[in-house]
């Protein structure tokens, strides 16, 4: 069979990814592949299409074209309820709190797609701040807050791949901590993490593998452990 | 008798039930045309339509036989098909609902991506194609429904008689509109729905078939138009027009409620309803303005209306 999984295949496997937004072609060839319980960073500046890559794989960009495998199926043409159902959950740069439902709505919003996904009570514990406020607006907790909400709430639905969008994006520094012990964690339970990171020096914290991304396209793939020997470079593609 | 600011209360109590009465009409009405509002963004021109398609649905199914033999003689069905009332108070939303949902399947659907007009333009159009098949069929002058047998006659509330109908009407549709907010606002399938309304996208991508939830809260609406229509065959003459008399005073109803807000549309719809019945009991001669009147103050004072987010 075509789509049968194979031991050897990665989880994830993405072959010459191209995107478009109506007439703008974002993605040019996009190539990387995360194994499981790996946590791997997209790495780039601003602009570089690390966003557009993960709405790619959920499905959420107007147009894409190339290869997608996930567990060995190929997603590229599936809709977005269809690709959450096999198993990939996305918290994405915006946060995505819900105005009109209270964070304990938000929490349960996403429907459960397998079993083996964290309970409440364990999402509670990683964030203890949610319980005290579960009855809030989801939108009036602080920035911190919503972040947490936003990676608890895709914590418990059972899928396996996480994609994370700049999670420590615009958050004080007890918080970013608290976000990375949260993907180490996480990791520790088995979850596969695909993460986008500006903050290489948090990337760092967390990672297996870095890929660098550069106008639509992946340019280099860094072993976290030789991250130091190449520091260099990294200033240089990331422009800092 | 006892008389209020000079009214004698029977009158004052009789202005006030019919007024509660049309209230709950328009509360419905507008509630199902919020619900659809806040998925579709499509205001629902329809909705009078469908509404009228409720009263005929039931007024169907009340002795199938008598209009299968306008239509050609010797068309029959068996009796057990002829429902009556209570069943037809389901069964007429379903199927009217089960037509809503054809035409989101078929037609509406493709007008998303594009500016509200085109929603408003093509409902519009659709009430007029479905009204002028109903007049062909039926003419205009409108088919007597008799009030079911259970609920003829007055009942005596201690202040005044009621007829029994129009207190089971007010009970009814204030039923349905509760059970309709605590679907939205207390329900895990109501959280999807407002989260939807809010970022279709992002639901669709924690695994919920978004245009399926949609195709069905259309459905929803509709048959909400439906269920007011069956409550309204016994009152209002069945006839073809009775959807385009209310929807204009329903769409009043929704300015001033707010566009798609649940809560705003049931507390509107039943408040103008009193207005208006009050108004033709101290002032006859405005009572047919007076919800425009209404409309254009809360309008200049609270461009939202009175339960909506700004935008
Ligand atoms: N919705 C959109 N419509 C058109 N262009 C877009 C849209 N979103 C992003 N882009 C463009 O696509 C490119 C890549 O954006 P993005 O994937 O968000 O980058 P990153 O996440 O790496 O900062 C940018 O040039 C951006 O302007
Ligand atoms: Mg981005």
């Amino acid at each position: 069979m075509l789509n049968a999984a194979n031991p050897a295949d990665p989880m994830l496997r993405i072959a010459g990814l191209n995107s478009w937004y109506g007439e703008s072609h974002i993605l040019h060839g996009v190539d990387f592949d995360v194994r499981e319980g790996e946590v791997v960073t997209l790495l780039g500046r601003n602009g570089a299409g690390k966003t557009t890559t993960m709405k790619s794989i959920m499905g959420l960009v107007p147009r894409r074209e190339g290869s997608i495998r996930f567990k060995g199926a190929e997603t590229a043409s599936m809709r977005p309820d269809g690709i959450a159902r096999a198993g990939i959950a996305f918290c994405p740069e915006e946060r995505g709190i819900f105005a009109s439902l209270s964070v304990t709505e938000n929490l349960m919003l996403p429907p459960q797609i397998a079993p083996g996904g964290m309970s409440v009570a364990e999402i509670y514990t990683l964030f203890p701040n949610l319980k005290e406020r579960s009855g809030s607006q989801g939108t009036k907790l602080s920035g911190g807050e919503q972040q947490m909400l936003a990676i608890g709430r895709i914590l418990r639905t059972g899928a396996r791949l996480l994609l994370l969008d700049e999670p420590t994006e615009g958050l004080a520094p007890v918080i970013v901590q608290q976000i990375g012990r949260t993907i180490r964690e996480i990791k520790a339970r088995g979850f596969t993490v695909l993460l986008v990171e500006q903050n290489f020096r948090f990337a760092a914290t967390v990672a297996d593998r870095h890929y660098v991304m550069e106008h639509g396209r992946v340019i280099d793939m860094i072993p976290n452990s030789e991250l130091s020997a190449n520091m260099d470079k990294l200033h240089e593609y990331l422009g800092v | 008798m006892i008389s209020i600011f000079g009214v004698p209360g029977p009158l004052l109590f009789g202005q006030l039930s019919l007024g509660l009465i049309n209230g709950a009409f328009y509360a419905l009405l507008s509630l199902g045309l919020a619900v659809i509002f806040g998925m579709l963004n499509i205001i629902n021109f329809a909705h009078g339509a469908l509404f009228m398609l409720g009263a005929f649905a039931s007024w169907m199914l009340l002795v199938p036989n008598t209009w299968l033999a306008m239509i050609s003689p010797g068309l029959s069905v068996p009796d057990w098909l002829s429902l009556g009332y209570w069943p037809a108070l389901v069964v007429a939303p379903v199927l009217v609902g089960a037509f809503g949902l054809l035409l989101e399947r078929t037609v509406i659907r493709r007008l998303y991506k594009l500016d509200h007009l085109y929603g408003l333009l093509l409902t519009f159009g659709m009430a007029l194609i479905i009204e002028g098949l109903a007049r062909n069929a039926f003419g205009s002058s409108g088919m007597p429904y008799r009030t079911p047998d259970a609920l003829q006659g007055p009942v005596n509330l201690g202040f005044m008689f009621m007829p029994k109908y129009r207190l089971w009407v007010l009970l009814a549709a204030g039923g349905m509109c509760l059970l309709t907010w605590f679907l939205i606002e207390r329900t895990q399938l109501g959280a999807r729905l407002r989260a939807a309304t809010e970022n279709p996208d992002l639901v669709q991508a924690f695994g919920v078939n978004v245009p399926r939830m949609i195709s069905l809260t259309y459905a929803g609406g509709v048959a909400l138009a439906a269920f007011a229509g069956v409550l309204a065959a016994p009152i209002y003459s069945v006839n073809p027009n009775m959807g385009s008399n209310f929807i204009i005073t329903v769409f009043a109803v929704v300015v001033i409620g707010g566009m798609g807000s649940i809560l705003g549309s049931i507390v509107t719809g039943f408040g103008l309803g009193i207005v208006e019945g009050l108004t033709k009991v101290f002032y006859p001669q405005a009572s047919a303005t007076v919800i425009f009147v209404v409309m254009v103050i809360v309008l200049l004072a609270r461009p939202a209306g009175l339960f909506g987010k700004a935008a």
